[in-house]
C-alpha cells in the first residue's frame, strides 16, 4: 500500500466495454477511428484526473465474425495520445503470446520517450487459436505454454530497456565517440522457445523501466509493477490484492452509471437486447455515482489503485469525471497526477536501477 | 548553369518534392556541433516535421535499426545512434502535423504480414492518409539473432518474402470493401454484413488465415517506398512501389539513365512510366555566395569525418584496425585483406578493396593528401553545394528534364538543418514555378500526384475490361 492515494485508471478501447456500446456512443460508428475521436477521449480521461489510462489490444479484432469491429493498434494509438496529453500515464495493451519481444521493447521504450516517462504496459495473451493463424504460427496451445512467453517476453523486453545505461551516449569531444559501448549491454537471452541477443537500438526509457501491469497469475508478480487483480465480489477482490505479490496492487472494476437521461440498469437492459455483457469475472458495479464512490472508498483500504471499464465511454466517462472522481478528491482519496512527473514517481514506484551497470562495475571490463 | 525557357523542355509544369530524412545510424549528422540536439529527445523529431511541413514538404521519413552497428564484434562507438520505433514515433508526429506523409521504414524479414499491415493501416489512420512505408529486406543471421526466428533467409528469398509480404498486406488493406462501417449506431452491424472478407494466404513464405482489422484510410492504402539499387530492387520497385529512393541524385547524366532505366522496367510490367516518383537521397548546403557555401562545405566534411571516423572508414576499406594511426599522415603502407566476411555489420561492404586503394594511393599523392583529407575527397560525393538561387535554377533543370522528380533530403544537423532549405531555397523554386505554393491535397498519395493503389487501379481496369 502507498499512503491514502487511490489511483485512477480507465480503459478506454473502441466505444466502451460492453460488445454493443457503439449503439449508445455520441458518434457514428465510422467516426470511432477517427483521430480526433481517438484524442478526445485521452482528453477527456486526462482532464478528469485519472492517473492511467489503458488501451486494449490484440491481433483479432474485437466483435467476433460476422460482425467485426475495427481498431487501431494500441500503441501506435498510445503514441498518438501522447503527443496531445501532457499528464496522464498510457498504457497500451500489447501480448507477447506471438509477437517479437525485440519490436515490443523498442515499441514501448519509444512511448516513453514520446511521452516525457508516462508510458506503462499492459501484459496479456493472445488466447484464441484464430490469433496464432493470423500471426502465422504454430499454436501455443495452453495457459502454461502461454505463461511461458508471456514471462520470457516481458524479461526480454525488461532486459532490452537496460541494455543501454543511462548516459551511454557521452558525445566525447575529447575521443570523437559519440557512444560509451562500455555501457552497452548484450542481453544474450535464452528461453525455451527462442533466444534474443540484444542490445537495443532505443535507448533506456526515460522511466528506465516502463511500469509493467498485468494478472499475478498470468505473469510473475516479480516481473510486475501493478497487478491487476479480479473478483467479482469486494471480499474475493481483497483476497486476491493481499496475495498478488507486486508492488502495487490495481482492482478490476466494470462500471455502468445512472446518467441524467437512464438508469444504469436500463442502459445495461437496452444493450442486453444486442450482446449480452460477458462475465469475465470481475466486480461489476451497475448503479449510482454515489455509490460508486462509496464502493470506491472502500476498496482503497485493500488496494492502490482500480481500473475502470466503463459500459460505455461517451456515457459513463462523463459521469466519472463529473461526479465520481470530485467527490473521491473531495475525500482526498485521489489525486491528479501533476505535470512533469512520471507515472512511476505518480504511483510512488522508484525508477529502477539498471541491471547492467550494477553486475558491471566502471572499470571492470577495462581490464583485457 | 544559365536560365533556360521553362516551355523549352521535356517536362515544364514538373514539380519538385520534397521528403526529409530524419537519419538513424551514420556520421553525416553532426553530433559535435554546439547546435546539435537530441537524438532521442521527442521535441527533435517535432522541430524537423514542422519545419518541413512549413516548407511543404511531401514526406518526413524514418529509418530502421534492428541491431546496432559492429566492427569486428565491438559496437560502433563513433555515429550517432539510438533512435525511437519508427511507426511509433510517427503515430505521435501525426497528432502534431496536419498535411506531411509520414514514412517507416519497416523491415519484411523480420515482421510477420498480420501485425506490420495492422500497424501502418493505423498509421494511415491516425494521419487521415499520411502513411507510407519503406520495404526493406535482411539476409544475415547476425540482425536474426535479435529475433524469435532467428536468421533464416538467405540472400536470394529476401525479395521473394518482401513480395509475398505485400501481397498479404495489400489483401489485408483491402480487405473491408469501401463503407463497410456504419453511419448510423441504428444500423444492423458495426460493420455491414459480407463486406470484410477473410484473408487467407497460402505461398512459400507464410501460411495465414485472418480477418483484417481495419477499413481503407483516405488515400486507400500507405504509399509504397522501396530504396534497393540493384536490378533486383529497381525490378521489385517497377512491380510493386510508388516513389523509389535512389543514390543517382548528384550528377544530372547519371540520374538521368537511372531515371530513364526505371521508366524502362515501368513500361516492362504495364505501368506508365509516370508511375513511380524517383527521390534521391542527398544532402543540401547553402550559402550566401558560392565561396561561402564551400567555405561551410569544408567545415561540415571536417565535423562528419573526425580523425577517429576516418581512421574508422579506412579501417573497414583496408580490413585492418587502423585506429592507432595517424589520421593526419599518410596513408596505410599495407596492402588491404580481403576477406569474405568483413566482420562489419550495418556497415557498407567494399566490392573490391584492393582497386580502391590503389585509386586513393595514386589520388593522394599527386595531390599531397593525408589520411583524413583522402577519406573527405574520395569518399561518397553527397549532396548539392551552392546559393540558394543557383541550387534553384539546377534542380529545376534536374525536375524539368526527367532525371527524377524531387529529393529526400538528409539534413546535416538535427533539429535546425532544415531551416535553411525552407527559409531561403524553397522562395526561389517556388519563383522559378517548380515547386507548390500549397499542398495539392490532403494526402500522402495525392500530394505526391500518384494514381490510385496499384490494387485498386487493377480493380477499377478489371471492371473496365470486362
Amino acid at each position: 500500500m502507498s499512503g491514502p492515494a487511490l489511483h485512477l485508471a480507465v480503459e478506454i478501447d473502441g466505444d466502451g466495454a460492453h460488445p454493443a456500446a457503439w449503439r449508445r456512443a455520441a458518434h457514428s460508428p465510422d467516426q470511432l477511428l477517427s483521430p480526433r475521436r481517438v484524442a478526445r477521449v485521452a482528453a477527456v480521461a486526462e482532464n478528469a484526473g485519472f492517473t492511467l489510462i489503458t488501451l486494449d489490444d490484440g491481433v483479432l479484432p474485437p466483435g467476433a465474425a460476422p460482425d467485426p469491429v475495427g481498431r487501431i493498434g494500441a500503441v501506435e494509438r498510445a503514441a498518438f495520445v501522447a503527443a496531445s496529453t501532457s499528464t496522464v500515464g498510457i498504457a497500451p495493451v500489447v501480448p507477447v503470446t506471438y509477437a517479437e519481444p525485440f519490436h515490443v521493447s523498442s515499441q514501448l521504450a519509444s512511448l516513453d520517450h514520446i511521452s516525457a516517462g508516462r508510458a506503462g504496459w499492459v501484459v496479456t495473451e493472445e488466447e484464441r487459436p484464430e490469433a496464432a493463424r493470423a500471426w502465422g504460427r504454430p499454436l501455443v496451445a495452453d495457459a502454461d505454454a502461454r505463461a511461458r512467453e508471456s514471462r520470457d517476453g516481458v524479461e526480454v523486453v525488461r532486459a532490452l530497456w537496460d541494455s543501454w545505461e543511462d548516459d551511454a551516449v557521452i558525445r566525447s569531444l575529447a575521443t570523437s565517440r559519440y557512444l560509451d559501448r562500455e555501457r552497452l549491454h548484450y542481453i544474450d537471452f535464452t528461453g525455451d522457445t527462442y533466444a534474443v541477443k540484444g542490445p537495443a537500438i532505443v535507448p533506456r526509457p526515460p522511466q528506465g523501466q516502463l511500469v509493467v501491469l498485468g494478472r499475478p497469475d498470468r505473469v510473475p508478480a516479480a516481473q510486475l509493477d501493478v497487478a491487476l487483480v479480479e473478483g467479482r465480489d469486494p471480499a474475493s477482490l481483497t483476497t486476491a490484492a493481499a496475495g498478488a505479490g507486486a508492488p502495487r496492487v490495481f482492482a478490476e472494476v466494470e462500471v455502468a452509471l445512472d446518467t441524467p437521461e437512464a438508469t444504469a440498469a436500463e442502459r445495461v437492459a437496452d444493450l442486453e437486447r444486442h450482446a449480452p455483457w460477458q462475465d469475465r469475472g470481475r466486480l461489476r458495479h451497475i448503479g449510482s455515482a454515489e455509490q460508486l464512490v462509496a464502493l470506491l472508498s472502500d476498496l482503497s483500504r485493500h488496494v492502490d489503485g482500480v481500473r475502470l471499464h466503463p459500459l460505455v465511454l461517451d456515457e459513463d466517462l462523463a459521469v466519472l469525471s463529473r461526479l465520481v472522481v470530485p467527490a473521491l478528491s473531495e475525500r482526498r482519496l485521489v489525486a491528479r497526477p501533476l505535470p512533469g512527473t512520471s507515472l512511476r514517481s505518480t504511483l510512488g514506484l522508484e525508477r529502477p536501477a539498471n541491471r547492467f551497470a550494477a553486475a558491471a562495475p566502471s572499470g571492470q571490463e577495462d581490464a583485457r | 548553369m544559365t536560365r533556360t525557357d521553362p516551355l523549352d523542355v521535356p517536362r515544364p509544369h514538373a514539380q519538385l518534392h520534397f521528403g526529409v530524412f530524419f537519419q538513424g545510424v551514420n556520421h553525416w549528422t553532426i553530433w559535435s556541433a554546439p547546435d546539435s540536439g537530441s537524438q532521442i529527445d521527442p521535441a527533435s523529431f517535432r522541430k524537423v516535421a514542422q519545419t518541413a511541413e512549413r516548407g511543404l514538404f511531401d514526406a518526413f521519413f524514418l529509418g530502421e535499426g534492428l541491431r546496432l552497428r559492429e566492427v569486428d564484434g565491438k559496437i560502433h562507438d563513433l555515429d550517432v545512434a539510438g533512435r525511437p520505433d519508427a511507426i511509433t514515433q510517427l503515430a505521435a508526429l501525426a497528432a502534431v502535423t496536419r498535411r506531411i506523409g509520414l514514412v517507416s521504414t519497416s523491415n519484411s524479414t523480420f515482421n510477420e504480414p498480420a501485425d506490420l499491415a495492422r500497424r501502418l493501416s493505423g498509421l494511415d489512420l491516425l494521419s487521415e492518409g499520411r502513411a507510407g512505408w519503406n520495404v526493406v529486406t535482411t539476409d544475415n543471421a547476425w540482425t536474426g539473432a535479435n529475433f524469435r526466428r532467428g536468421g533464416y533467409l538467405d540472400h536470394a528469398d529476401r525479395y521473394r518474402r518482401a513480395e509475398e509480404f505485400l501481397t498479404v498486406a495489400r489483401a489485408l488493406w483491402d480487405g473491408w470493401e469501401d463503407g463497410a462501417v456504419a453511419d448510423s449506431a441504428g444500423a444492423p452491424a458495426w460493420s455491414a454484413p459480407g463486406a470484410v472478407h477473410q484473408v487467407r494466404h497460402k505461398g512459400p513464405q507464410f501460411e495465414v488465415d485472418l480477418a483484417p482489422t481495419l477499413p481503407r484510410s483516405a488515400q486507400g492504402h500507405p504509399v509504397i517506398f522501396q530504396a534497393g539499387d540493384s536490378g533486383e530492387g529497381r525490378d521489385f520497385a517497377a512491380r510493386n512501389a510508388d516513389v523509389i529512393f535512389s543514390a543517382h541524385g548528384n550528377d544530372f547524366d547519371d540520374a538521368l539513365a537511372f531515371a530513364d532505366d526505371i521508366r524502362r522496367r515501368l513500361r516492362a510490367v504495364g505501368r506508365p512510366d509516370d508511375d513511380l516518383r524517383i527521390l534521391p537521397g542527398t544532402e543540401i548546403i547553402i550559402g550566401a555566395t558560392e565561396e561561402e557555401a564551400e567555405e561551410k562545405k569544408r567545415w561540415i566534411r571536417l565535423q562528419q569525418v573526425t580523425p577517429a571516423t576516418a581512421l574508422g572508414i579506412a579501417g573497414l576499406l583496408w580490413g585492418i584496425d587502423l585506429s592507432d594511426r595517424d589520421a593526419d599522415g599518410p596513408l596505410p603502407k599495407e596492402d588491404p585483406v580481403v576477406s569474405e566476411n568483413d566482420g562489419s555489420f550495418g556497415a557498407r561492404r567494399i566490392a573490391d578493396p584492393r582497386t580502391v586503394v590503389a585509386e586513393w594511393r595514386a589520388k593522394a599523392e599527386a595531390n599531397g593528401w593525408s589520411l583524413r583529407e583522402t577519406v573527405i575527397a574520395l569518399g561518397p560525393q553527397r549532396g548539392h553545394v551552392g546559393t540558394p538561387s543557383g541550387l534553384a535554377d539546377k534542380f529545376a533543370h534536374f525536375v524539368r528534364h526527367g532525371a527524377l522528380d524531387g529529393f529526400n533530403v538528409t539534413p546535416y544537423l538535427i533539429p535546425d538543418g532544415l531551416d535553411d532549405i525552407v527559409d531561403l531555397l524553397v522562395p526561389e523554386l517556388q519563383e522559378r514555378g517548380v515547386y507548390r505554393t500549397e499542398y495539392s491535397g490532403t494526402t500522402l498519395r495525392e500530394n505526391l500526384g500518384l494514381r490510385a493503389p496499384l490494387t485498386h487501379r487493377s480493380a477499377a481496369d478489371r471492371r473496365q475490361a470486362g
